[in-house]
């Protein structure tokens, strides 16, 4: 079903085909994809979705691909966890996490918009897949490129952790490590896609790509029943994801899918080393001062984000606000998320949990109010961040009695099994 | 008051081809309206409709970003140099 009526311009609104395009060449603003919400009001119904594949692609209506999908069939869907003690530990009532760390096939929230916009670049016939990364990305471009047999080219940071670096490499890409930031990264790319003619899924492919993440926000609406959270907290790099899952939730309450009017407040998360989107929030400032990143949360280690203003504006529409997390916060955000719910993210979910931790203190989620957290990576790509304060409980000789020396030396008290 | 204008690639086909004009004003907002006389559908692509500059262009005074300092009354003298350069999209 072609429901895309083409490209437009989210500055000035000048229509463009839907060809590899993401610049508006009047004024510069970015292009995003546009659809017949007219056409689809009535025929995309919930039972329609319901009857879809356990994937992304049940929402396959409202994303931007002719054919069918060509690659990450198995993608989305991921867990939304009703998170009991989680809550209890934040002093809330009512706290989920939509879990994105088992995503597949790269465990993190980018396999969605990988998915959709490798699709679309075998759809525009180019040969060549490409990003620029701060990990996740170029994790999931590797892999899909793979899948749909096509070579790749992924540019990241040369100081990235290891998970990330090796989560990529294993799929035989050709990884360009660039001693710089992300920023200098990505502009090169820029001009990489402006010589070569690849698809750099985050850069030309942009409006193709952005649209995946509306799953995320597709998936919360339906996951709760086909309602919509009081507040959602969303870890902020390029700014990107929280525009699309809140695009997301008022598509879906355009349509009529939704019980109820959409009332979340969208609330945004970033590093303290790294915020300049929570420091416009916070200053009610619609200008992005860029930064240079210095934070432990390299993933969300971008000193000037792309999508910025339209994040500050989405927060600000839906009557949120923002928090900057420490880096001592985000290792105990995320040590809090895996020792109450048994989910290991990645520095960005301990950012999300720091961040939102500092906004139930400061009344600005009320306590009785329902709350969903976006983990979006997986704890094993940041190793790094964690392994200094993780230590092994106990170190023994293979006797039983050097283990009940030890468990007596370190006071940890646990009452025997009775064997009778 | 004579100022030079780095014109960047997508608004050459305004300027006959020229990456650099020389530019008249005492202030950003002067100089575009004397560029716009020389070089008519300037000013167009460079403010919207109500005299802002665009958001995704970034004009800098001698390699300082004019957000920063008086925005489109950021004052100019004789041998500045203005740049005029698009937002990088992507990332």
């Amino acid at each position: 079903m072609a429901t895309v009526r083409g490209l437009k311009c989210r500055e000035c609104g000048r229509p463009y085909p839907a060809d590899p395009l993401h610049v508006c060449e009047f004024c510069f603003g970015p292009l995003e994809v546009d659809y017949d919400y007219d056409r689809l009001r009535g025929t995309l119904t919930r039972k329609a979705i319901e009857s879809g594949p356990p994937s992304i692609w049940r929402y396959r209506a409202l994303l931007p691909i002719e054919g069918d999908p060509a690659v990450g069939i198995h993608c989305g869907m991921t867990p939304l966890v009703k998170a009991r003690n989680l809550a209890r530990a934040l002093g809330m009532r009512e706290v989920y996490v939509k879990n994105d760390t088992v995503n597949h096939p790269s465990f993190s929230f980018k396999d969605r918009v990988v998915a959709v916009a490798i699709t679309k670049a075998l759809e525009f016939e180019f040969k060549v897949v490409a990003c620029a990364s701060t990990g996740n990305l170029g994790n999931s471009v590797a892999a899909h490129a793979a899948e749909g047999g096509l070579q790749s080219f992924v540019f990241m940071p040369a100081d990235l952790e290891q998970g990330k670096v090796l989560g990529t490499l294993i799929y035989s890409p050709t990884l360009v490590a660039v001693e710089g930031n992300y920023d200098e990264v990505n502009r090169l790319c820029s001009e990489i896609a402006d010589k070569y003619r690849w698809a750099f899924v985050n850069i030309n492919i942009r409006p193709y790509y952005a649209e995946g993440s509306k799953t995320f926000g597709y998936e919360i609406a339906e996951q709760l029943g086909w309602r919509t959270p009081q507040h959602i907290v969303v870890p902020a790099a390029g700014g990107s994801l929280v525009t699309k899952i809140w695009k997301g939730l008022k598509e879906f309450e355009r349509l009529g899918l939704l019980s109820g009017p959409c009332v979340t407040r969208m609330h945004l998360a970033q590093a303290e080393g790294c915020g300049p989107i929570v420091t416009a929030i916070k200053e009610n400032s619609e200008i992005i001062k860029p930064v240079k990143p210095r934070t432990i949360a390299k993933s969300l280690a971008i000193g000037n984000p792309a999508d910025g203003y339209y994040a500050y504006k989405v927060v600000k529409e839906s009557g949120g606000h923002g928090e900057h997390a420490s880096d001592d916060e985000i290792v105990e955000g995320m040590k809090l998320l895996a020792s109450t719910e048994g989910i290991f993210a990645e520095t960005a979910g301990g950012v999300t949990v720091a961040a939102a931790k500092r906004l139930i203190e400061q009344g600005r989620i009320p306590r009785d109010e329902s709350l969903v957290l976006c983990i979006t990576g997986n704890g094993l790509k940041t190793q790094e961040a964690v392994a200094p304060t993780l230590k092994v409980s106990l170190q023994i000789k293979p006797t039983l009695r050097s283990f009940d020396e030890s468990m007596t030396s370190h006071g940890i008290e646990v009452t025997p099994r009775n064997l009778s | 008051m004579s100022v030079k204008v780095r014109i960047p690639t997508p608004l050459r086909g305004l300027t006959n081809g020229q990456g650099e004009v020389e530019g008249q004003g005492g202030s950003i907002h002067e100089l575009i309206e004397h560029l716009e006389k020389s070089y008519g559908g300037l000013r167009a692509r460079i403010c919207d409709e109500t005299g802002s500059v665009r958001r995704f262009i970034n004009i800098y005074v001698n390699e300082e970003d004019i957000r920063f300092l008086q925005g489109t009354a950021t004052p100019l003298k004789p041998g500045d140099l203005v740049s005029i350069v698009p937002a990088i999209a992507g990332g």
